[in-house]
């Protein structure tokens, strides 16, 4: 029970709240739905069992690190630098997620200050914009930090949490956090959900009612069921909430035991995330944001920002259910929202830990605290250049590309490699639950070829996401495909642009967030390639001690 | 709101809610595994 909890903490996250609505908004509301329930049957359970079942298997032979997990399915000794990504993306993930963990808990201290408090909707979204691009307003960044240092401190106050949670080891520290806090996390979001729903027009200043919200989410729209641009991000919002194509469950996996269940566990685990997601994530922000703001403003501000929609309309329209109820909703949502996200970021942290403890004899002290210095070198760009596109590069590389990279390996590895027959029995061997058989169909053709599709889509989306037209017109990539991303396309056009009209300021400017767009990814290179470096050298380690002949 | 999204609604409330809702009874009903009696089913314990 503890493990089930401590595996849905890990999967519910800041993603089932701040993401998913954002995402259902941008994507047409009703639109959104279809695809996304079923990425989650056809895609998001088979990797939950994919990963458990990997992560058992490797744990079975004393890893707990996805290198050697991996390593250990197949013979060929390439499959260990695949196994870099699952420890990799944590630690690139998790450099930004805590700044974004971090923004939860500022603003849990901005509820008990009252910093809200009689202010209008517009200054609540400026506070929200001034705080992510404080450095904006300064020369240089040691001006920015002397004069406003909230959203550093509070960084620095979310990774030494982290870190020393952690250090008190995955059961002692992330199992007892996700027992206290599931519960209250679910029963506060069904307050609030019940709160959002029931908002009537001319109530407590809405301008609409709850319902008008959850009419623009649920109304179908099957004419874009076809639009792949939609289906790229119903896949990219699965990964995202389940944490799949991390490594993070194949960790947790492999400490379970060889005949214990795990079909049941990563069901469990996977729908109560679904639950928290669909249910209650659905039902809190898009009601009340709608019904305050309508749905054409909602609209428009998650074109220009998507997690900061919670932070932006949310405490504004605490305000107007009286002080004392702002002040213990304040408190509840964002410090639910911190928890949410700090159990997510706990178990980012065990991959690395798992690794050096078992290559390398480290302690788990020493392992949970080499985190957390990793990810400070690795955040502070994100915190000091968050407007220079830094936060945003790491999401996209660490927490887009190469989650959907990892899983289309780990699943090929899976299904084919190691054989679905043995992989089978990876996944019923001690079950509490039968798996139905056609899953075996499915993981063996239907979620590969998906991962795939999302993959190639990804990589060479079309100009302005037009699929019909591209196939009958001729194929333009758009700016936001991974080749014209790699090659900085969009900065580029906008520079030019700028050139031509004169614009210096605005060209320098490009200029200058091109140098950290570059800069960030190099940071990320040099990460990969020094965790690579670190498996190699526990490879040979192996070799020479007989491990491995 | 329309009917078409309330049907759509409830429908997937509460589909995700019930098959959440089993596999949560599921869990809590599955009876603790006995004690491994020899050392083919204790293999992954230290001795």
């Amino acid at each position: 029970m503890g493990l089930i909890l401590a595996m849905a903490g890990n999967a519910v996250g800041l993603g089932n709240f701040l993401r998913f609505p954002v995402q259902a908004i941008q994507n047409g509301g009703g639109a959104f739905i279809i695809p996304y329930l079923v990425c989650f049957l056809l895609m998001g359970i088979p990797l939950l069992w994919i990963e458990w079942a990997t992560g058992r298997f490797g744990g079975s032979k004393g890893h707990h690190s996805t290198p050697f997990i991996l390593d250990a399915m197949d013979k060929r000794k390439f499959w260990k630098y695949i196994g870099v990504f699952g420890i990799f993306t944590n630690l690139a993930v998790a450099a930004y997620y805590c700044y974004l963990e971090s923004w939860t808990l500022n603003y849990v201290w901005n509820a008990i200050t009252g910093t809200f408090r009689g202010e209008t909707a517009e200054s609540v979204s400026n506070y929200f914009n001034a705080y992510v691009n404080a450095g904006d307003a300064h020369q240089h960044w040691s001006a920015w930090i002397a004069d406003n240092p909230a959203p550093i401190i509070f960084w620095v106050v979310c990774l030494v949490l982290n870190t020393w949670i952690l250090s008190k080891g995955l059961s002692g520290g992330v199992e007892k956090v996700a027992k206290i806090g599931m519960p209250l996390l679910i029963v506060f979001g069904v307050f609030l959900a019940i709160m959002s729903i029931s908002l009537k027009s001319g109530q407590h200043g809405a301008v609409y009612g709850g319902s008008e919200g959850l009419n623009f989410l649920w109304t179908p729209d099957f004419s874009t069921i076809w639009n792949p641009k939609v289906w790229l991000a119903a896949a990219g919002q699965i990964f995202f909430t389940l944490s799949v194509g991390m490594g993070s469950i194949q960790c947790y996996a492999s400490y379970v035991r060889k005949k214990d269940d795990i079909a049941l566990n990563a069901m469990s685990a996977g729908w109560m995330n679904e639950f928290v997601e669909v249910v209650l994530g659905a039902a809190i922000i898009i009601p009340i944001s709608v019904g305050y703001l309508g749905v054409d403003k909602v609209v428009e501000m998650t074109r220009t920002g998507g997690l900061g929609l919670g932070f932006r309309t949310l405490p504004f329209l605490f305000e107007q259910w009286g002080t004392t109820l702002a002040v213990i909703c304040g408190v509840f949502w964002f410090g639910l929202l911190f928890f949410a996200g700090i159990t997510s970021s706990l178990a980012m942290g065990t991959p690395w830990m798992g690794f050096m403890q078992d290559e390398f004899g480290w302690s788990r002290s020493k392992g949970a605290w080499s985190f957390g210095a990793i990810v400070l070198i690795l955040g502070l760009p994100t915190v000091l250049f968050f407007n220079q596109g830094v936060f945003d590069e790491y999401d996209y590389w660490a927490g887009t590309v190469s989650l959907v990279v990892f899983a289309l390996g780990e699943t090929i590895l899976f299904a084919w490699i190691f054989g679905m027959d043995k992989g089978w029995r990876e996944i019923n061997a001690g079950g509490d639950i039968q798996v139905p058989i056609v899953f075996k169909f499915i993981i063996k053709y239907v979620t590969p070829t998906l991962l795939l599709l999302v993959f190639l889509g990804a990589l060479i989306t079309p100009e302005g996401n037009d699929w019909v037209g591209a196939f009958q017109n001729g194929w333009k990539l758009d700016n936001g495909s991974i080749i014209k991303q790699l090659l900085n396309t969009g900065i580029k056009d906008q520079m030019q642009m700028s050139r031509e009209a004169g614009d210096l300021v605005t060209y320098d400017a490009l200029k200058t967030k091109l140098l950290y767009v570059n800069g960030a990814r190099l940071l990320l290179l040099a990460v990969f390639f020094g965790v690579a470096w670190l498996v190699s050298k526990a490879y040979f380690k192996r070799v020479k001690s007989g491990k491995i002949i | 709101m329309s009917t078409q999204a309330l049907i759509m609604m409830i429908t997937t409330v509460t589909v995700v809610t019930c098959i959440t809702g089993y596999f949560f009874y599921k869990v809590l009903t599955t009876p603790p595994r006995s004690e491994p009696d020899s050392y083919e089913d204790n293999d992954d314990q230290p001795r």
